[in-house]
């Protein structure tokens, strides 16, 4: 769960007791009859997982492989570099989420920009970049709009009231993703290992889970919506072995304490009204057909693209990056030569390395570059082999 | 806008999108803004599921 996010729940103490979650995991290891590779999809999923250390409690037939949720980490090198050159110009105000910071561009960052003298101002919610925008009349405000559905209402909230309000001095760089077009993308991969989803819990909150229905159904995969605390992880992982064991493939909710089948109607409308289905590039992944938002036409007044030209900018990665594989699970990261070497928290090559949610970043803070080679060793007697050619 | 009590820190939180929600229950708050209210008895449901199933578990694999 990235630091931008805060989740208050009741029960936080029950979903993360330890006897009920061997007792889990003891159901797991009796139905469990041979191997299979499930995907989390969220990067705060990604994060309990890692910080639990849940991918090596787990029966040895049961892998886990992490998957693109990490809205900082696939926000495409176009797009930051794009918003460098928006936040360098002297008449703006530049406003992002806390984590977005550090993430590298072809040459610097936003921090560094920031040391330079440009004004980037990290927001806890869009609305507040609303406000900057109120108090600084003289100044264009930018935000970036960066993240899943998740983000999405509150999104097209800071858009609408702008335009309510005739706030003509903030704008959004738009960035967008979605989740369904990105697992069909997975699962359309050659690369692709991944037999059964747990399903992001807090994107269906907002958008519901129908749209999941007819990917389960056409590539025979469960996915199981699933939440973010160490048992609704396992039981997620319950459920999808179940199903993978009985030749099953449904959509199934482990998350109905706020995951409704029509997910949150009021949100969606709004969200509909200000932002309009279009192709995106991932960061590492490459583009995906539909699988992200932009600003309606109405509301090209408020769209920093249109307004900011930006000339075409030739972006730059660092070759020694496999973070594109790490986000479609083809790779863990510790099968990164630069994984706690080269690349760490303070300075990271590529952005899963940075972000919170960043599969990445969670294996650096939890150690995993420390107890690497007994931990490799350990699994490699029974890790399934990918079907690489 | 209401104001929402995380363990303690108390913030704006916009509740736009859940007209449902009343004074004293818990929400799912993403970016400032309220995305659900929780659902107690499901989550009192789905925890209770599991410690059935645990004691399941343990009836049918004591060794484990
Ligand atoms: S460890 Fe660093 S260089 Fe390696 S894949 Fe992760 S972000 Fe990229």
């Amino acid at each position: 769960m990235s630091k931008r996010e805060s989740f208050f729940m009741k029960y936080i103490d029950e979903y993360r007791s330890e006897a009920l979650a061997q007792k889990v995991i003891g159901e797991l290891r009796r139905i469990v009859t041979r191997p299979w590779v499930l995907m989390e999809v969220c990067g705060g999923q990604t994060h309990t997982i890692v910080k639990y250390g849940i991918d090596h409690l787990l029966p040895n037939e049961v892998e886990l492989v992490h998957g693109p949720g990490c809205p900082v980490c696939v926000t495409s090198l176009e797009m930051i570099d794009k918003a460098h050159a928006i936040a360098r110009r002297p008449d703006v105000i530049f406003c992002s989420f806390g984590d977005m910071l550090r993430v590298p561009g072809s040459a610097v960052d936003l921090l560094v920009l920031k040391s330079r003298g440009a004004d980037v101002r990290v927001v806890y919610s869009p609305i507040d970049s609303l406000k900057i925008a109120r108090a600084n009349p003289g100044k264009k405000i930018v935000f970036f709009a960066i993240g899943f559905e998740t983000t999405a209402p509150g999104n097209a909230m800071a858009v609408w009231q702008a335009r309510q309000q005739g706030i003509k001095n903030f704008s959004v760089l738009v960035s967008h993703v979605l989740v369904p077009p990105a697992i069909a993308s997975i699962l359309q991969s050659p690369l692709n290992r991944v037999q059964g989803f747990l399903g992001p819990g807090h994107v269906c909150t907002v958008m519901g889970y129908r749209e999941y229905e007819p990917i389960a159904e056409r590539f025979n995969v469960p996915i199981v919506i699933t939440g973010f605390e160490p048992l609704d992880i396992l039981e997620g992982v319950l459920m999808t072995v179940r199903q993978l064991e009985a030749g099953k493939a449904q959509v199934q909710n482990q998350y109905p304490r706020v995951v409704k089948r029509e997910g949150n109607r009021v949100a969606q409308e709004l969200v509909n009204k200000v932002f309009d289905v279009c192709d995106r590039k991932w960061r590492g992944v490459g583009s995906i057909p539909k699988s992200g938002y932009k600003l309606r036409y109405e509301f090209r007044d408020h769209d920093a693209e249109r307004l900011f030209e930006v000339e075409e900018i030739d972006t730059q990665e660092p070759s020694i990056c496999i973070s594109g594989l790490v986000l479609k699970g083809v790779k863990k990261p510790h099968d990164c030569p630069a994984f706690g070497k080269e690349c760490k928290p303070e300075h990271p090559l590529g952005a899963t390395m940075v972000s919170a949610e960043g599969a990445c970043a969670a294996y650096y803070a939890y150690g995993r570059h420390l107890d690497l080679e007994n931990r490799l060793a350990a699994r490699r007697g029974v890790s399934v082999t990918p079907n690489e050619q | 806008m209401g104001k929402a009590n995380f363990g303690g820190i108390v913030k704006q939180v916009c509740l736009e999108y859940t007209p449902e929600v009343n004074a004293g229950d818990y929400v799912l708050v993403h970016v400032g803004f309220a995305l659900a209210k929780v659902d107690e008895e499901e989550a009192a449901r789905t925890y209770q599921l599991l410690e059935e199933m645990a004691q399941l578990a343990e009836l049918e694999t004591p060794d484990v």
